[in-house]
């Protein structure tokens, strides 16, 4: 691929799922949970900026919808609420002991390759950019899911799954031009009840099990006949 | 604009969901929750009758689909929806006086329970690809609270686990819908209706192999974890064995349905794009992986509810098979299964929560003598395990018969295991539920408060379904047979 083939338009796009990725990799390796939310808030921003830019291009004026629902959401409205539940709880101060941290690192580089390794087929289909773009928003997928095992504060994983969306929809936006109006509404419209139904659950895991740390949730298992009264 | 009985069906569970959040608990909230949900279901009969006179109709800019493939499973989810609501104003009423909710939780019970079969029933109404996905995520979302509804630190967790392996799940399954979307678009020209299922339907031989055949597995990985085929069905038991017993029963009796319908849905897509079998041979392999897991694990369970959410695993796994097997007379077998594990599974569950009250617990071990004590409970039981088991002359048999002659015919060495599998999963059953039926009640053990009315329609339905299937069933089930594997179920007879 050569850079200077590409219009302007496919630049700009391919610098911001870089950019986008870069923020992927930076969740992973976060132990201290503001800067996990604050980076998030950096990748909704990305993403709104992205929006706003194929709307542009594209001539859909029905993006810069998705844009602003976007900003809102993703980069103000999600970060704020955690924020706020975790100077609640106060949890600023906690750091995460992220254990193998260069192991995971190495695996999400794994991933990336591997996710390219995926779109390979589409080749023959589609332009360079796209297939680049596919690949990338399918690592974000990918990396957010790894954020979530390898991370073990309840909040770290809302930030994962949250995460995991944003590549979902950076996907769809730049593969597609977006998904329809309605699509994207009820996507927004999930994301926010499931956001704030996150804030209602970390209160009774903080009220029930006392920690926000999933390994103490361990009592469900097949392994152990649970006893109960 | 007159309203049609598609939109009652619609609105009048989310209507009552809104009324259920704002009125808060009432003495009388069990009855107007069994009002609601008889209400939807009269109206998804009206809505049957009227495909059952004039076939598949599409409504609203093309919004809403409604055929044979899922218009009997939108009577089903409104019937079931009514016949939990009528045992859980009882059970939950007994609930509420033992303390283990109260009052405020009981306000986000009812409105979970509309918002639940709201959002299960926009998804089997859904043209659209998207909205699909979104009503799927919608009944993650409202189901929840309710695992969580107890508050004790086992359901907390089972609802975290829930929460993020099914969101986690369910996220692949989305960007399979985006990647259909991209494979779409190339050769539809109006994108907005490029990810309506009928129009997908017409130009489903134009779709590009490769894509297809990525985004299946994404959305197989997706809703497979709704379905809860193995490996990814770890939130399963959990979620059924924490949550109150009437979610258990909407949860395995339709929500898993809804992942399934998805998942044949979009098979149908991927089947008339690709030239080769993928989409079924996967679906077959997770089919079988998960009937076998689930059949070993049920003979080391040590609670009721989740051995019976086990067997849900179990039979999920048989349809998938059975779907993915792609046979008509395997396809109508899945079909009518479909509709049998529904009601039985059901009724166990309403069953099953009646036991749990009367031995104060749901451990295995302590339930003993239900015949003796409450002799409805205890035959309701013992009759459910008999019908999910597989026995003549119920309607699990006449569906596993027709899938097994299919293997016969199609794959013979793959009902060797099927056979082996059914026999473990009977040992399974019948080792725990003996003992809890006819074992002798400990001393003090009272029977409660319970409407087995429910169940014995249910099990009736089901005997019924097993002995001889009305004309129009049996049409739509053959009409949905065409519609997924091409090829009438009669041809083959």
């Amino acid at each position: 691929m050569i850079l200077n083939n590409l219009t302007h338009y496919e630049q700009a796009i391919l610098v911001l799922s870089a950019l986008v990725l870069f923020t992927s990799f930076a969740l992973l390796s976060q132990p201290r949970l503001l800067n996990l939310i604050n980076t998030f808030a950096w990748q909704g921003t990305l993403l709104a900026l992205t929006a706003a830019l194929v709307a542009f291009t594209s001539h859909q004026p029905h993006l810069y919808i998705s844009a602003l629902l976007t900003l809102i959401l993703k980069a103000w409205l999600i970060p704020w609420m955690l924020r706020h539940q975790v100077l609640k709880l106060k949890l600023h101060h906690e750091t995460e002991t992220l254990t193998n941290g260069t192991l995971i690192l190495l695996g999400g580089i794994a991933l990336v390759i591997f996710c390219y390794h995926v779109t390979l087929p589409l080749e023959r289909l589609s332009t360079l950019a796209t297939r680049n773009i596919i690949a990338i928003s399918l690592a974000n997928v990918l990396l957010s899911l790894l954020l979530i095992i390898s991370h073990r504060q309840a909040v770290s994983q809302v930030v994962g799954f949250m995460a995991m969306e944003n590549g979902l929809f950076f996907a769809a936006l730049v593969s597609t031009h977006g998904m329809p109006m309605i699509v994207e509404l009820g996507i927004a419209f999930d994301i926010l009840v499931a956001s704030v139904l996150f804030g209602v659950f970390f209160l009774h895991i903080r009220e029930n099990i006392d920690t926000l740390n999933v390994d103490h949730m361990n009592r469900l298992s097949e392994n152990e006949p649970t006893v109960r009264n | 604009m007159p309203l049609t009985a598609l939109d009652l069906t619609l609105l009048i569970p989310l209507l009552s969901a809104l009324i259920f959040a704002l009125i808060g608990h009432w003495r009388h909230t069990g009855w107007l929750n069994c009002l609601f949900t008889a209400l939807t279901w009269l109206a998804s009969l009206q809505l049957a009758l009227q495909i059952l006179n004039q076939g598949p109709q599409l409504a609203h800019d093309r919004l809403f689909y409604i055929d044979a493939f899922n218009v009997y499973l939108i009577v089903l989810t409104t019937f079931i929806g009514m016949t939990t609501a009528i045992f859980s104003r009882p059970y939950m009423a007994h609930e509420l006086t033992t303390g283990r909710v109260n009052p405020k939780r009981m306000r986000i019970y009812h409105t979970m329970y509309q918002a639940f079969l709201f959002s299960m029933l926009l998804a089997l109404t859904t043209n659209n690809l998207g909205l699909l996905w979104v009503a799927m995520e919608a009944a993650t979302l409202a189901t929840v609270l309710l695992v969580s509804l107890y508050r004790t630190p086992e359901s907390i967790e089972a609802a975290w686990k829930y929460f993020i392996l099914c969101g986690v799940g369910i996220a692949q399954a989305l960007f399979g819908t985006v990647l259909l979307y991209f494979a779409a678009e190339q050769v539809i020209p109006q994108h907005e209706n490029a990810l309506l299922w009928s129009v997908l339907h017409a130009h489903a031989h134009q779709l590009e192999d490769t894509v297809m055949s990525i985004a299946f597995v994404f959305i197989l990985v997706g809703y497979g974890t709704k379905v809860g085929l193995v490996p990814l069905h770890n939130w399963l038991p959990d979620a059924h064995s924490e949550g109150p017993t009437p979610m258990s029963a909407v949860l395995s009796g339709l929500l898993l349905n809804v992942g399934l319908y998805a998942l044949v849905r979009i098979k149908v897509l991927v089947d008339g794009a690709l030239d080769h079998n993928l989409a079924g041979y996967l679906m077959m392999g997770f089919g079988l992986l998960s009937f076998s897991v689930a059949s070993f694990f049920l003979h080391r369970q040590k609670d009721i509810k989740r051995l019976f959410s086990y067997s849900s695993i179990e039979h999920m796994g048989l349809m998938t098979l059975a779907f993915g097997l792609g046979h008509p007379l395997a396809t109508f077998g899945a079909l009518l299964h479909m509709t049998v594990h529904s009601l039985t599974k059901s009724a166990i569950f309403i069953t099953v929560g009646h036991a749990a009250q009367i031995a104060g617990t749901q451990s295995i071990d302590k339930i003993r003598g239900l015949i003796h004590t409450q002799p409805p409970v205890g035959w309701g039981l013992l009759i459910g395990t008999v019908a999910i088991a597989g026995f003549p002359p119920f309607g699990i048999f006449m569906s596993e018969f027709l899938l097994i002659t299919a293997l016969m015919k199609t794959g013979p060495w793959l009902t060797l295991p099927l056979l082996l599998g059914l026999g473990i999963a009977f040992a399974g059953l019948f080792k725990h539920v003996q003992p809890m039926v006819y074992g002798e009640a400990p001393p003090g053990q009272h029977p409660v408060p319970a409407n087995m009315l429910p169940v014995l329609v249910q099990l009736g339905l089901v005997l019924w379904l097993g002995l001889s299937i009305p004309l129009f069933l049996n049409n739509w089930f053959d009409e949905a047979t065409l519609l997924i594997t091409g090829t009438s179920v009669w041809s083959v007879l």
